[in-house]
């Protein structure tokens, strides 16, 4: 099954967030996302400094297979991006959760974190949207 | 229900992730799409191929008959065994499919069509045989394995039967030879050496088992589908279908003009497109940054105008990303690809991009 770490939270569009303890937003794509989108090839990461708002398209994964939009969870400002992935896209299916992280935010508005889901709620929406 | 082919247990138990292809329960994967095209350019992966259409055609008249279905000519098949890849045509000069015939005896050709065009494809032959006297006999209690690779023949030919084996190790490329039911040739869709077998339903799955043992490993059809497009060959449905002739598809070769009083169906239609010029050809394209060529990107040519993307990928052997466009046929060397909304630069090149595992374009 999935791997679902607990500490995250989650959006319908397949991001997770964790929040770090200075308060940032690190943002990547689930184990589930990284799956059905199969071997990533390309990873198109946001200019660090730039605005985005919550559910902006502000990434890009592309697979073998296809291009995929990398949401923001919470709007704010991009502080990191994930230099690494330039050369090693494959981190993101290898380590979702971990090296493959793609981008981190400072939050506008932290309270924005309370729309996503936690683990279980997010296992839930898998489950239904399976069916 | 979806079909499934005598292959589909195995698929299951190889954790292969089935999706529909033309109606079939097929395997875009067992896991790593990379991995696999990896394996087939560096040492020997194998696919099941059984929803192709195998057809056999028989009659005293068949290589009559095949002399005027298709724009290629049957008449280079001499020798028994031997190969053509070669376009059915309508009458505008569309093409109907694309396909493989080998020549087995004057009163008995077989041909293998593709899995989506199944059925147009045999109300075609159904309609155009009588004529002949020819019998079109699809052959639906058969597999087909193609192995692939490097290595595909040293692995495979030590689990064929005798007869089979004896046969297989003399075959020369483009070749295939019988032993009983099955059918062992020296093609493929891959760009590397490697065979394809057809061989009966019920024999399949330990054969399957057999090549596992041996170390050819599964491969999906989205590794296919990559690795044939570094091989630059086409993909029917995509880069060609009945409203585009082979003039406008990269596949001139396969029309074979010569001798001038040969009437295939569809000559008169090319004819008078190779008169009067076409507008627009197939080329192979090469992104020069980084980004992901996909099928049906726009492509602008200047004042030459514009064009679109039939097949696009990331090429795991070049790590660029690289596709075939119809474009203007007076585009030059680069054209500019719309990328989600971005005008990135490609160079335009002439296929294959890779062959035997080597680049055969500079990067």
């Amino acid at each position: 099954m999935s791997n679902i770490p607990v500490e995250l939270k989650y959006a319908k569009t397949h991001e997770w967030a964790r929040t770090n303890d200075d308060g940032s937003v690190t943002v990547g794509i689930s184990d589930t996302a990284q799956d059905q989108l199969g071997d990533m090839v390309f990873i198109e990461v946001p200019e660090v400094g730039a605005t985005v708002t919550a559910e902006e398209a502000c990434a890009v994964v592309e697979s073998v297979k296809a291009a995929s939009d990398v949401y923001a969870p919470v709007g704010g400002k991009i502080v990191e991006v994930n230099e690494g992935l330039a050369d090693s896209p494959e981190t993101v299916n290898n380590d979702a959760y971990g090296e493959g992280w793609i981008f981190r935010i400072e939050p506008s508005d932290a309270g924005e974190l309370g729309a996503l889901m936690d683990a279980d709620g997010y296992t839930g929406f898998l489950a239904a949207e399976d069916h | 229900m979806a079909n499934r082919t005598p292959l589909y247990d195995e698929h299951v138990a190889d954790g292969g992730k089935l999706v529909d292809f033309a109606g079939w329960d097929m395997p875009i994967n067992y896991g790593s799409q990379l991995e696999e095209h990896n394996q087939v350019r560096n040492d020997a992966g194998m696919f099941d191929v059984s929803h192709m259409t195998v057809v056999d055609l028989t009659g005293e008249r068949t290589r009559e008959f095949l002399r005027y279905l298709l724009a290629n000519n049957v008449d280079r098949l001499k020798d028994s065994g031997k190969a053509l890849y070669g376009c059915m045509l309508n009458e505008s000069g569309g093409v109907i499919d694309d396909l493989i015939v080998y020549f087995l005896r004057d009163d008995f050709f077989r041909m293998v069509v593709n899995a989506g065009t199944h059925d147009k494809d045999i109300a075609w032959l159904e309609k155009q045989a009588p004529a002949f006297g020819v019998t079109v006999t699809e052959r639906p209690e058969l597999a087909m394995i193609a192995v692939q690779g490097p290595n595909a023949r040293d692995r495979t030919l030590p689990l064929l039967s005798d007869a089979a084996r004896a046969a297989a190790c003399e075959l020369k490329p483009f070749f295939g030879a019988f032993d009983g039911e099955w059918f062992i040739a020296r093609t493929g869709y891959t760009g590397e050496d490697g065979f394809e077998i057809v061989l009966p339903a019920d024999a399949a799955a330990t054969f399957w088992q057999q090549l596992r043992a041996a170390g050819v490993k599964p491969t999906g059809l989205g590794a296919r589908d990559t690795l044939r497009l570094e091989a630059g060959m086409n993909l029917y449905g995509s880069d060609m279908d009945e409203s585009i002739s082979p003039l406008e598809a990269a596949l001139s070769w396969t029309v074979a003009w010569e001798p001038a009083e040969r009437d295939f169906i569809g000559r008169a239609a090319l004819e008078q497109q190779r008169k009067q010029g076409v507008t627009q050809k197939l080329v192979g394209l090469l992104l020069e940054g980084k980004g992901v060529l996909r099928n049906h990107q726009k492509v602008m040519a200047g004042d030459f105008g514009e064009g679109e993307i039939t097949s696009g990928s990331f090429s795991p052997t070049l790590q660029r990303a690289i596709a075939f466009a119809r474009v203007p046929k007076d585009t030059g060397d680069t054209c500019q690809v719309d990328i989600r909304g971005k005008l990135l630069t490609a160079r335009v090149v002439k296929p294959p991009f890779v062959r035997n595992g080597e680049a055969q374009i500079d990067l």
